[in-house]
């Protein structure tokens, strides 16, 4: 119960920063777009293409937005030394990481909300025929994707070229979510029945069950110096 | 009630600690006790090793070897305890600036479990006389408007141990006065007070014991009354020196 409070006081912290301020969401959001619209005039798809390409494009403007969003995330708790000041508290390690994912996981989440209604507009592709089916494996890979990027933000926090590190470190980790976020995807917008992708849904979901239990129990040796 | 039956009260203590950064050694072999009602004087040139100390006393650094106890259990087995009995000021506050100063006390007191949250946010207020400024965000408080924040914020879960690095940087005249009073009333509760500064004068005039440390050993611990000053700094000035020379052979033989 008591870790459960200490979880949510970190996630109402975050979002009551982030409200002050808005910089963390904001830059998300224009970073995401600009991929985005960069793309478009990179490649200037035709519409039948647009449903090959937009799984890959919305993924690679999804991952971008995350890297910001997790530097951000822990810039905010570097600048007087505030993870420290959590440390001194006696809560579980743990419970600070749940509490920052959390966090990171509504940010991210709006940021592709406005990302996916962009890319219906300048695309002219609707997703809702396959909204259902294209939310839930955008979700789990979203989920696994902020499990590893918090806990790499962390680490990368303590270094020097922590904006450099941070892609460095949790790209590689989280490709399994990235190929299940674009092949899920396709499926789901193709119009595939559930039972096709459900599979990328699955390594999606175990991935992330997987990397925030893990994470849960490191954190502690994540935090220290 | 007599000596033998009076309920012994935890002590912190370090035991044979290092800590080692790379290859540079912070503290080297370091054994100490601190008691309720002690209250000590961390002192030594830089680099000597008081923040380092202070660290691992608060449970932020692990030591590369030894161990560090809080009621004889080592305190990164059992951290919860000894982070209850303790209240740390660093060199950062711990504060959010986009938070006003009650907000970063609200957050501070719901990791802390304080179940008489609002019982101790008014005595902190009160202690450090924040109430007119409460709800301004930290970030527009002075600096020593928010070093005021950051001693409230220990203060908070009223902890028995209270360790401060360098605790009067930043504050004006009238708040490092209101300062000292607040230690020395503070040791008159019998808590321990365990602080570096680099003002050797101010930090006598609160302390009764002094720790002099120096390349990450102690080179003295007990009384401040009885401390052999003179050859202490003599030691200091005499390492100087003979750091000085050695950088000038350095030099000139290159």
């Amino acid at each position: 119960m008591r870790t459960l409070r200490v979880i949510s006081a970190i996630f109402a912290k975050d979002l009551r920063v982030e409200w002050r301020h808005r910089e963390t969401l904001a830059s998300m959001c224009i970073f995401g777009l600009l991929v985005v619209f960069l793309f478009n005039f990179a490649f200037e798809p035709a519409h039948e293409e647009s449903l090959r390409l937009l799984p890959g494009l919305l993924w690679i403007a999804f991952a971008f937005a995350g890297v910001l969003g997790f530097n951000r995330s822990f810039a905010a708790e570097r600048e007087n030394e505030g993870l420290e000041g959590m440390r001194l508290a006696p809560v579980d390690a743990g419970a600070i990481y749940l509490g920052k994912m959390l966090a990171n996981l509504l940010f991210l989440g709006i940021a592709e909300v406005v990302v996916v209604f962009a890319v219906s507009l300048w695309y002219n592709f609707s997703f809702l025929p396959a909204l259902g089916g294209f939310a839930l494996v955008t979700f789990f890979c979203t989920l696994g994707y902020v499990a590893v990027g918090t806990t790499f933000a962390a680490v990368a926090a303590n270094t020097r070229m922590r904006e450099v590190m941070l892609p460095v470190l949790q790209f590689p980790v989280a490709v399994p979510v990235f190929i299940a976020g674009v092949e899920g995807a396709t499926g789901a917008l193709k119009g595939d029945p559930l039972g096709d992708y459900a599979g990328w849904i699955k390594l999606a979901a175990g991935f992330s069950i997987i990397f925030t239990v893990l994470s849960y129990m490191l954190f502690e040796y994540v935090l220290e110096e | 009630m007599p000596p033998d039956i009076l309920p012994t009260r935890p002590a912190l203590e370090l035991r044979d600690v290092s800590k080692q950064f790379g290859d540079s050694r912070a503290l080297s072999g370091v054994s100490l006790r601190v008691e309720p009602g002690d209250s000590v004087l961390l002192y030594g040139p830089n680099g000597a090793g008081k923040t380092t100390l202070l660290r691992v006393l608060a449970t932020l650094a692990r030591p590369s070897e030894g161990q560090v106890l809080y009621d004889g259990s080592d305190v990164h087995r059992n951290p919860a305890p000894a982070k209850a009995a303790i209240g740390f000021i660093s060199h950062a506050t711990f504060l959010y600036g986009e938070l006003s100063a009650r907000e970063n006390l609200e957050f501070a007191g719901t990791l802390f479990g304080l179940g008489n949250f609002e019982e101790r946010l008014t005595a902190v207020l009160d202690l450090f006389h924040l109430h007119e400024r409460a709800k301004t965000p930290v970030r527009e408080l002075s600096r020593g408007y928010q070093q005021r924040v950051s001693l409230a914020r220990a203060f908070l879960h009223d902890p028995q141990f209270l360790l401060l690095d360098e605790p009067f940087t930043g504050l004006d005249a009238a708040s490092t006065e209101a300062l000292e009073g607040l230690l020395k009333q503070w040791q008159g509760e019998g808590k321990a007070l365990i602080f570096s500064t680099h003002d050797f004068e101010q930090g006598a005039a609160i302390a009764r014991r002094l720790v002099w440390l120096e390349g990450g050993r102690v080179r003295y611990d007990g009384p401040l009354a009885m401390a052999p000053l003179a050859g202490l700094r003599q030691g200091v000035r005499s390492q100087e020196s003979g750091a000085r020379r050695k950088q000038d052979t350095g030099s000139s033989m290159q």
